[in-house]
């Protein structure tokens, strides 16, 4: 049950950076939900600049941080369109991993679930099974593998 | 030029409204870390990881929506609620959208707040509302599964654009003449589209992740069936 999920999850990563490497260039790059909603009364040319009317899109004023490197998902001077979007992608795809796995890396309980590996409660469990890893060399740092040891006694 | 922006822009709408999303986005994520603590052991906090790049990468994939010259994208909600639970699978969407804001110049960090209330926060929760209805309703099969995660995300999706339709009406920076129900028509039916995307593509991928690693969906943990038959897994069970 409490298989780790490292290869999942290196897996998962090859997948991601797949799509957002390569699979990227070929999205749709016509506005999305959103943009088209925010367009509805104005006209626009074939290079999406509108022409005339009226509408919400009229009021976007630019980025704070228009300048940034990654800027609308390519890498400021790198001419070809395919290396980089793809080269943006694969960067954004191991940035958040790395900033949403280091953040929930870092706020994970540590010890075993409660209420998992058949321990009475939440509090009680914790407290049992840490005294037993602790007291135990062979028992390890990881809760699962400490309370089998703790229950097989 | 091409538009690669996804979501809400600078001046859309006006800063006092914005400054106020951010506000209740923030209390709201700072809940979701105190609940999901709970949720967050050795095994989830690299799913939850994978969970959010793999958000970003498909975030990236616009799709034609057979409505001329319109495009959607996956917003995920209902994906990261499947997969990692409600308030984890928030903080997921909620990174996902800080790393587009401030290294990719998408969606003003100004307007933060409103992204996060609209896809993490709203996303996530009308998703997961209906994941914990559904699951205990229909059967533990493939089928179910995908049946859960199609109409969730597809839901999750409508509203998460509704909620944007309120921001514009409290704060809107373009006077629409009193036609905000314009707006919410045009948005609502553009998102049912994009919906049925959502629906497809989170379908697909929690049902892969169920058949690989069926241990890895929360749902299929957290969610135990109305009635008290033996549980069967979903990726064990399809024989």
């Amino acid at each position: 049950m409490s298989k780790r999920p490292w290869g999942f999850v290196v897996g998962g990563l090859l997948v991601a950076l797949l799509l957002a490497g390569v699979v990227s260039n070929y999205a749709s790059s016509h506005p999305d939900g959103l943009d088209s909603s925010l367009l509805k009364g104005c006209t626009v040319d074939a290079e999406g600049e509108i022409t005339g009317g009226t509408c919400p899109a009229q009021q976007t004023r630019d980025h704070e941080l228009a300048d940034s490197p990654l800027a609308d998902y390519g890498v400021r001077g790198l001419d070809n369109d395919f290396l980089s979007t793809g080269l943006s992608g694969v960067l954004g795809v191991l940035l958040t991993f790395a900033v949403g796995g280091g953040v929930f890396w870092l706020l994970r309980r540590r010890g075993p679930r409660p209420g998992a590996g058949h321990v009475a409660g939440p509090a009680g469990g914790d407290g049992a099974v840490g005294d037993r890893a602790g007291g135990d060399p062979a028992g390890g740092g990881h809760g699962d593998d400490a309370s089998r040891v703790a229950n097989s006694r | 030029m091409e538009t690669l922006a996804m979501h809400i822009s600078n001046g859309i709408v006006n800063g006092p409204v914005a400054a106020v999303f951010a506000a209740f986005a923030l209390a709201v994520l700072t809940l979701c870390v105190l609940r999901g603590r709970r949720d967050l052991d050795d095994r989830l906090a690299p799913m939850a990881g994978l969970v959010a790049a793999f958000i970003f990468a498909v975030q990236m994939l616009n799709f034609p929506i057979f409505t001329a010259g319109v495009s959607g994208h996956l917003l995920g909600g209902a994906l990261a609620a499947l997969l990692v639970g409600p308030w984890v699978g928030a903080l997921c969407v909620a990174v996902v959208l800080v790393v587009q804001a401030l290294v990719f110049g998408d969606g003003g960090v100004a307007m933060l707040g409103l992204n996060i209330t609209n896809m993490a926060v709203l996303g996530t929760a009308v998703g997961y509302l209906l994941i914990a209805l559904l699951l205990r309703v229909l059967p533990r099969t493939p089928v179910g599964l995908a049946v859960t995660a199609f109409v969730s995300a597809l839901v999750s999706v409508v509203v998460a654009s509704q909620g944007f339709v309120l921001q514009y009406w409290l704060g809107g920076t373009t006077d629409l003449g009193g036609n905000l129900a314009g707006l919410a028509g045009t948005m609502a039916g553009a998102h049912l589209l994009i919906g049925i995307g959502e629906g497809l593509i989170t379908a697909t991928t929690v049902v892969t992740v169920a058949k690989v690693r069926p241990d890895l969906v929360y749902a299929l943990r957290a969610l135990k069936p109305a009635a008290p038959a033996p549980v069967v897994p979903v990726a064990g069970g399809a024989r």
